[in-house]
């Protein structure tokens, strides 16, 4: 069968009866099909009106088999009839006697109680003697008649103290019928223990009913209740910019505590920086960027050097891992892969070979200049991007030699680094043939270097 | 064997002021004053210094060859050691290699001196290397990672059974807020990188170990292996560091 002939349904009824279930959905074109389909089969097995709710159609499971169905147990041997008889429950008091349908198997009448009896559960408040009552009892709020009549309604009401609220003669709320309830009982557990630490860990005892809190749990829900969307929106708002404002104040801090003596002179930089940093509404992007370059990794940096005193022992590798990676905390990911192409570049293991003090606190200082380094030239093209822009704004009407004179000398400036960049390549390699020292250093480099830093200046080009 | 000098401080030689005449004469006027305080600053003192133990860990490999079978088709080591060689036990207690789960017992304990493990297999897998120090070291272990490799880098030419696979690597343990006894101990080993004290501070003297004179030889000057082991010079990669700063310095 094609598959539009199964999706569309068949025109016509085809003489031979297809098995049920070829058809999927039969569109409306083909109700008037339907209804002789539906008279020429009815299956066995199940009626055919509810065949017929399926939609006429058979369904794509299996049903359950009728031969699985349980049949009823004893079906045959005994004889059952229904009778309407009385019963009476355990859980009336009253003697009431009513009537209803009852199973009888063989002429007995099941035995037993009403079945739905042992579902009346109560609560069993707790009564107290008048006596208890002077010597435990009194509180100034409330009298003997109050209090009485309060646990009169608690039983009779199973603690359902909204309704209890609603049948007190005196208006009290719920929360005060509650606070009263649960000191009686309390101190009437506290008075009847044989010993006290008997009842030290009965709920009552150990978390007493705090009505203030009560009340102010309530009020507090009630008012989430009633928030409109624009206050919850404000709400999430407030709660991100206190997160944020803690958190940089906890960096600030950071650096504070530590006795580091060359963190001191930074350390009012760092506020100010983090501040900078924290504040979205920043004067000048360049200023931010800046401050907000440098203040950060200060703050990192300094919070993992605690933490590594926090450890007492560790590799000199994982606590160079953990400098480099708070030093660069500040950067994207595309800048930390270009430091470490420079690193390449410069023939520098990005992970030393010899981890010693020395090498690693090299590495680690190696690494943060080039990360300045990296950000300035950042920079140079960004004043670069405003400044032509802005030239090209003014010399709008000239658009002749000026722009171009300048963009001339700009492009030279930037020419200028990597020429320098492999000069000095070439200067290493030759100081090092000098040395005689092994290694692969700066051979082939200086070519590659320098057709890279070009190609990368290329893409801001005006 | 040729001993790498590095750049760090050699304590034999090196010594702080405490040995010197003069220091003794400071050390008496020392005492005459309250000793509290300067057991205070010593204490002080202690808790900025950190001591740094230099160590090499890896694996040495060699083909079988002829006796190679399908599940033993290689004998290796896999050790801990000092970094110049020297004996480390006096900070580490024991060892523990955790193999691969299909090697029997895979929790092999090395407890003295030389710290190694030698199997035999087929595979390459992660050892997990724990380090247990003394008492008075640390009281936490120190956990090294280190895959175990028997093939060759490169498929150049056929296998030999002369010429292993070797691979280590060079790191140091640093110990944050040494403890007094700790400092006094190690402060003139030669496994140990110990910071000078400032003039003037006085230890007392160590107290050894337990069973120190029980315990054999621990260094690996002479050990079986030690023809294959690494040369890691410290020189070299300041050198190069040195040299790639002043570039970058130059363009800033």
């Amino acid at each position: 069968m094609d598959a539009k002939d199964i999706l569309l349904g068949l025109p016509k009824p085809t003489t031979t009866p297809t098995p049920h279930g070829h058809q999927l959905l039969p569109l409306p074109a083909d109700k008037k099909s339907r209804p002789p389909k539906e008279s020429q089969r009815k299956p066995d097995g199940i009626s055919r009106e509810v065949y017929a709710l399926t939609g006429g159609l058979a369904p794509l499971m299996p049903s359950v088999d009728v031969n699985h169905l349980k049949r009823r147990a004893q079906s045959e041997n005994e004889k059952i009839t229904w009778q309407w008889l009385p019963f009476t429950s355990s859980a009336r008091k009253d003697n009431l006697q009513l009537y209803h349908w009852v199973r009888v198997v063989n002429g007995v009448p099941p035995s037993g109680d009403y079945s739905f009896a042992k579902y009346n559960k109560s609560v069993d408040v707790i009564k107290y003697t008048d006596d208890e009552y002077e010597k435990h009892l009194t509180d100034p709020m409330w009298t003997k008649e109050e209090t009485d009549e309060l646990f009169d309604l608690c039983e009779r009401f199973d603690l359902r103290f909204i309704v209890i609220a609603d049948r007190f003669p005196t208006s009290r709320t719920v929360e005060e019928l509650k606070s009263r309830y649960y000191s009686v009982c309390r101190a009437i557990l506290i008075a009847r223990a044989p010993a006290p630490g008997d009842i030290a860990g009965h709920p009552l005892v150990k978390d007493a009913y705090n009505i203030s809190q009560d009340v102010e749990r309530k009020r507090a829900l009630s008012m989430v209740l009633s928030q409109t969307k624009q206050q919850e929106r404000r709400d999430a708002e407030v709660l991100a910019e206190a997160k944020r404002i803690s958190e940089a104040r906890k960096a600030a801090k950071g650096t504070d505590e530590l006795e580091v003596p060359a963190m001191t002179d930074t350390v009012p930089d760092d506020n100010d920086g983090a501040a900078a940093a924290v504040d979205s509404l920043s004067p000048s992007p360049n200023a931010q960027f800046t401050s907000g370059a440098i203040a950060p990794p200060v703050s990192e940096i300094a919070s993992t050097l605690a933490s590594l005193r926090m450890m007492r022992v560790y590799l000199r590798t994982h606590a160079l891992e953990q400098m480099v990676q708070a030093a660069s905390s500040s950067a994207g990911l595309r800048t930390i892969k270009r430091v470490e192409q420079t690193l390449q570049d410069l023939g520098v293991n990005l992970k030393p070979k010899v981890p010693t003090k020395a090498v690693c606190a090299e590495h680690l200082e190696l690494r943060k200049e080039i990360l300045t380094l990296l950000n300035l030239q950042k920079q140079l093209q960004y004043k670069e991007a405003e400044g032509s822009s802005y030239r090209d704004g003014l010399y709008a009407e000239t658009p002749g030699t000026p722009p171009k004179r300048v963009q001339r000398a700009v492009e030279q400036d930037r020419t200028f680094v990597p020429d320098s960049f492999s000069f000095g390549g070439e200067r290493m390699g030759k100081r090092d043939q000098k040395r005689k020292a092994p290694g692969r250093l700066l051979e082939g480099p200086p070519s590659p270097a320098q057709s890279k830093r070009p190609r990368k200046f290329k893409a801001s080009d005006g | 064997m040729p001993q790498s000098s590095s750049s760090s401080k050699k304590h034999g030689t090196d010594q702080p002021d405490i040995g010197g005449p003069a220091s003794k004469s400071q050390r008496t006027k020392m005492v005459k004053s309250s000793d509290d305080t300067e057991k205070k600053n010593l204490a002080k003192k202690l808790k900025e210094l950190e001591i740094s133990v230099p160590i090499v860990y890896g694996n040495i490999a060699f083909w079988l060859g002829k006796k190679a079978s399908e599940y033993q088709s290689h004998k290796w080591t896999v050790y801990v050691r000092g970094g110049t060689n020297e004996d480390i036990s006096v900070v580490v207690k024991r060892v523990v290699f955790q193999l691969h789960s299909s090697f029997n017992n895979p929790t092999r304990v090395v407890d003295g001196p030389p710290f190694e493990l030698s199997e035999s297999g087929w595979g390459e897998f992660e050892i997990v290397i724990t380090l247990h120090f003394h008492n008075d070291v640390c009281e936490k272990p120190l956990h090294l990672y280190h895959h175990l490799k028997l093939y060759p880098e490169d498929d150049s030419g056929p296998m030999s059974t002369k010429k292993p696979v070797v691979v280590e690597s060079y790191d140091e343990i640093v110990f944050t807020e040494p403890s007094e006894g700790f400092f006094s101990r190690v402060q003139n080993h030669p496994a140990v990188v110990v910071p000078r004290l400032p003039a003037g501070f006085a230890l007392p003297p160590p107290v050894p170990l337990e069973d120190a004179d029980k315990r054999r030889r621990g260094d690996t000057k002479d050990h079986t292996l030690s023809q294959w082991f690494s040369n890691f010079s410290e020189a070299d990669e300041l050198l190069k560091l040195a040299a790639a700063r002043q570039q970058s310095n130059l363009l800033l």
